[in-house]
């Protein structure tokens, strides 16, 4: 086992260069950061116009793209202080990331918490009793709530009660003008955002928990448990909720991997300043210097949580052979 | 020590009510290896999952079945729990998939031991330890730290059989345990239960479709078909001289000396969502006649066994003659 | 001893009636059904899903012909500005849905929005599916370091973001010129069908790969390979056919996921901007986005309302079919 994680972890380094590469790549070719600079910047001098190229390794040429890459690779890892600026204002890009990163991961983090441990317990709640109205009723409510596209619940939802009946607030992570930490209001502005990814969360892992249960529900191991004579609490508990999260482990993992960059929808909606809001403004600027870090952490990420997901399934089923 | 009366089985399904199980009686005397005869869909099998509860909620079960004098029919699931695993053990087909792969094999004998015996957990992994041991597992201290798929087909079986034993049931019903294994690992695993009846003083139900099962290792046999039971008979004289048709035509369908060919019983067996009327086994039957699509045939004596077909008298049946 | 002679002498027999009447007193269970008819009897007892099969096909058949249940053309004002203010109107008789920013009619732009997004979806979940099913099936089939590869590299790349990943793409994609006359421009309907394709296949694949999985060690393949049959003729004529159902519960799924993407693209303006002679379910559901803040309730119901419609038919269909192909239920032994 430690020899698996051992090389696996060995394997994620040349991983992470080939995909941020081709990242790289991409964002060059996608956005053309030169271009990019040169219309928020018009009135650049020739020499910042040079220095920006250096320090993102913009170079030109048959073999500008790998000598780019290394170039601009070399400036990251030495630290945000020789992070290229943004090219719009040219503010520094780490604050604003970090500021955005955790913003997101008070929201995702709430969120998930919240919408994983329900779903579960409603899939469990259907599982244990299928064919039954409470099955069909919880099956069908995340059904019909599963189908609808998140930003059409964020919009409705801002609509309902923000707009219309004015209970909460409909932007932001404070009110225009707050300054300081203040947790009351901060819990009120995040009670829409929350909530909109929250039931899209539990309306996945209640039908993800459901399928699960309702799949080890028919195992013969089940039989062979009652006919010790267990009752079927311990059943239940033991042997098919046990089974049933195998799977589930996998997915939560993985989800937990795209959840930074995967609130796009939501932070837009309500104008929460997360990683989804830097992503977009990023993206509509065409800021090479913005986007370049942001990518790099979602790739790695997504990197390492993939790979959490690949163990932690070796770890709960033993059948899993590890070469 | 078990004793079945009128025992029934029906599944609910979509297409109406499927009669599994359609009137049994048995007799399970102490320390005796009943052996239970039929083909797939005969019934054999629901009959004992049945009695003990382990049938879906779509299955009704009615008529008698006592354990020592306990009636399960409709008992409260507290006496069904108590004799699941205690008074009445069960071992079923293919081990692999009727063991939790996900928990150790000594877990698992330790959990059977915990359901019933007030131990600690140190102490019911000692006896679970003793118990691979008993049943022929080589280093069982080892293994019992091991996940059912790390164990070959015989040696899974032994681990189901080990679990069962745990709390020395007085019943041990195996379900065809030796269906899913090889010929020489078969002998081997019938050997273990053999020497286990002896030593425990068990009485042994031994459901298979297999007659060389039953010539190996039982006393008594009942030939199940259809939901009924057809021929109740001593082991000896079910291979002598059976008294039902259908005994004759599973015994002219496997390869014994002399035989020339092979000869399937014709046709297929009957539906049971709507079993034909009478005798259910006219439809298969050389000797059929008008009266046996009459009323449904009961066991009568015939000799020293029971036959449900009511020419059993006039026929000359068998195949070693 | 009689000789074991079968009891019936077998008989021509007119009708499967005929020949069930005959054998009911015996018991002899007789009628048959092919797997396909099997699954198209389970599908029609789904009740959602047939329900949901009926206002699909409407909704197709409407918008289909947009032009003649339109009662405006799509980029026509309800009334000339000259005679009245045209923009924001509530629905009212001269326009059911009220109107949008330039007074055009909601309805009518929303019967060909869907046309328009139900193509995008129809087109990339049939790419989508021809793609995956080949990839999946020879992966599966073949396992070893190519089925291997493959799967990590999609693993990969599903796990990421969707709207990151799309996003990154679209402007890549879009980067590259020689691409041009292949995928189009970054705002045609082409181009986004390419996209969401390129999106879509993996999930298909993955499904297929299982499939064939476990197809892979029955009898009969094993059978087909000992006849010596290609590796083409394994797939196409034996695990294809038999993978039937998890592809059309894969196309249904990718259709409604193209549909959602497209709509949640534009809300951000990076959906398809088709040309002057129509537009998509994006665009209207773009509208949303300043109509809730600004109190226009009809500009966010009846798109988002459209979309959801959609987005519950096509999934129960999707979840009829799954039933129809593998059907759950227990009848007992």
């Amino acid at each position: 086992m430690l020899r698996f994680i051992v090389r696996r972890v060995l394997w994620m380094i040349p991983t992470v260069l080939f995909v941020t590469f081709l990242v790289y790549v991409a964002v060059r070719i996608g956005w053309n950061p030169v271009a990019a600079y040169g219309r928020a910047n018009p009135r650049a001098s020739e020499e910042k116009l040079e220095q920006f190229k250096q320090v993102n390794g913009l170079y030109e040429g048959p073999t500008g793209f790998i000598r780019g890459y290394f170039g601009w690779l070399w400036n990251f890892v030495q630290g945000p202080d020789q992070w290229s600026r943004s090219i719009k204002g040219g503010g520094e890009v780490y604050p604003t990331l970090r500021y955005s990163f955790f913003n997101t991961l008070r929201l995702a983090g709430t969120a998930a918490v919240i919408g994983i441990s329900v779903g579960l317990f409603f899939g469990v709640v259907a599982g244990k009793r299928p064919g039954t109205w409470i099955d069909s009723l919880v099956n069908t409510t995340a059904f019909f709530v599963g189908s609808v596209p998140p930003f059409v619940s964020a919009i409705v939802l801002q609509l309902a009660f923000a707009v219309q009946l004015g209970w909460l607030p409909a932007a932001g992570i404070y009110p225009p003008g707050q300054d300081g930490f203040d947790p009351w209001l901060m819990s009120k502005h995040m009670v829409l955002p929350v909530f909109v990814v929250a039931i899209q969360t539990i309306a996945g892992y209640t039908r993800y928990m459901r399928a699960s249960l309702l799949d080890v529900s028919s195992a013969d191991y089940l039989r062979t448990a009652r006919a010790k004579g267990l009752s079927e609490r311990d059943v239940m508990r033991r042997h098919t909720i046990r089974n049933s999260l195998i799977p589930i482990a996998t997915i939560i993992a993985i989800d937990i991997g795209a959840l930074l960059g995967g609130l796009i929808i939501t932070e837009n909606i309500f104008n929460y300043p997360g990683m989804g809001v830097f992503f977009i403004n990023a993206a509509n600027d065409g800021d090479f210097p913005r986007l370049m870090p942001f990518l790099v952490i979602i790739t790695v990420s997504v990197l390492i949580f993939n790979l959490l997901a690949d163990l932690s399934y070796a770890y709960l089923d033993p059948r899993i052979k590890i070469d | 020590m078990l004793s079945l009366r009128d025992l029934r089985v029906e599944f609910e399904t979509p297409n109406g009510m499927v009669q599994a199980v359609r009137g049994v009686d048995l007799d399970l005397h102490a320390g005796e290896i009943l052996g239970v005869v039929g083909e797939s869909g005969s019934g054999k099998s629901v009959t004992f999952l049945g009695l003990l509860g382990l049938l879906p909620k779509s299955a009704h079960i009615s008529g008698s079945a006592r354990v020592n004098g306990v009636e399960l029919v409709g008992a409260s699931t507290s006496t069904m729990r108590s004799a699941r695993g205690q008074q009445v053990a069960m071992i079923f087909q293919d081990p692999l998939s009727a063991l939790n792969p996900v928990h150790r094999v000594g877990d698992q004998v330790v959990e059977m031991i915990r359901s019933h015996q007030d131990v600690s957990k140190k102490s019911a992994a000692i006896i679970a330890v003793d118990l691979l041991g008993t049943v022929g597992i080589p280093q069982p201290k080892d293994r019992a730290n091991q996940y059912p798929h790390e164990f070959s087909g015989g040696m899974r079986q032994r681990v189901m059989i080990a679990m069962a034993i745990a709390n020395d049931p007085q019943i041990l019903i195996a379900d065809e345990p030796t269906t899913a294994l090889d010929v020489t690992v078969q002998a081997q695993i019938l050997e273990v239960i053999d020497r286990l009846r002896q030593e425990m003083g068990m009485a042994v139900v031994m459901i298979t479709h297999d007659l060389g099962v039953i010539a190996r290792i039982a006393d008594r046999v009942q030939v199940m078909y259809a939901g009924r039971v057809v021929e109740k008979t001593s082991v000896q004289s079910l291979f002598d001289a059976p008294t039902h048709p259908y005994t004759e035509g599973l015994l002219r369908s496997i390869p014994l000396l002399g035989h020339q060919r092979l000869l399937p019983i014709p046709g297929s067996p009957p539906n049971m969502l709507r079993p034909p009327s009478g005798c259910a086994f006219r439809t298969r039957c050389p000797y059929v006649l008008e009266a046996c699509a009459g009323d449904l045939p009961e066991l009568a004596p015939i000799g020293d066994a029971y036959s449900a077909c009511i020419r059993a008298s006039e026929l000359n049946l068998g195949v070693l003659t | 001893m009689t000789s074991w002679q079968p009891v019936h002498e077998s008989k021509e027999f007119e009708t499967f009636d005929e020949l069930y009447e005959v054998s009911e007193g015996e018991g002899l269970d007789v009628k048959t059904l092919t797997p396909r008819q099997l699954a198209w009897f389970r599908f029609r007892r789904h009740k959602a899903a047939v329900i949901s099969t009926v206002i699909f096909g409407i909704l197709v058949v409407v918008t289909v012909f947009a032009p003649v249940f339109a009662r405006y053309g799509v980029n026509e004002a309800v009334f000339p500005i000259s005679e009245g203010p045209n923009q924001f109107l509530e629905p009212q008789s001269v326009a059911w849905f009220g109107t949008d920013d330039i007074g055009r009619d909601i309805y009518s732009r929303l019967l060909f929005g869907i046309r328009t997004s139900i193509f995008i979806g129809v087109v990339t979940g049939i790419i989508a599916v021809i793609i995956g099913t080949t990839v999946g099936a020879i992966s599966g089939l073949r396992g070893g370091k190519l089925d291997d590869g493959l799967m990590r590299v999609t693993d990969v790349f599903l796990a990421f973001p969707f709207l990151v990943a799309v996003i990154v793409v679209r402007e890549f994609m879009g980067g590259l010129t020689f691409l041009q006359p292949i995928v189009g421009d970054k705002s045609s309907i082409r181009f986004i069908i390419f996209l969401l394709a390129i999106f879509a296949w993996m999930g298909v694949a993955r499904l297929v790969r299982g499939q064939v999985l476990s197809l892979k060690e029955r009898e009969f393949i094993e059978a087909a390979r000992a006849v010596g049959a290609s590796e083409r003729r394994i797939i196409v004529s034996h695990l294809i056919p038999n993978s039937i159902g998890p592809i059309l519960v894969a196309l249904t799924l990718t259709i409604i996921a193209a549909i959602v993407a497209e709509s949640t693209l534009a809300f951000f303006g990076f959906g398809p901007q088709p040309g002057a002679g129509s537009t998509s379910l994006g665009n209207l559901v773009l509208l949303s986005r300043g109509g809730a803040t600004q109190g226009n309730w009809w500009l966010v119901v009846f798109p988002c309302g459209a979309l959801v419609l959609l987005a519950i038919c096509i999934n129960f269909i999707g979840d009829g079919l799954r039933d129809a192909f593998d059907p759950k239920m227990d009848a007992g032994k």
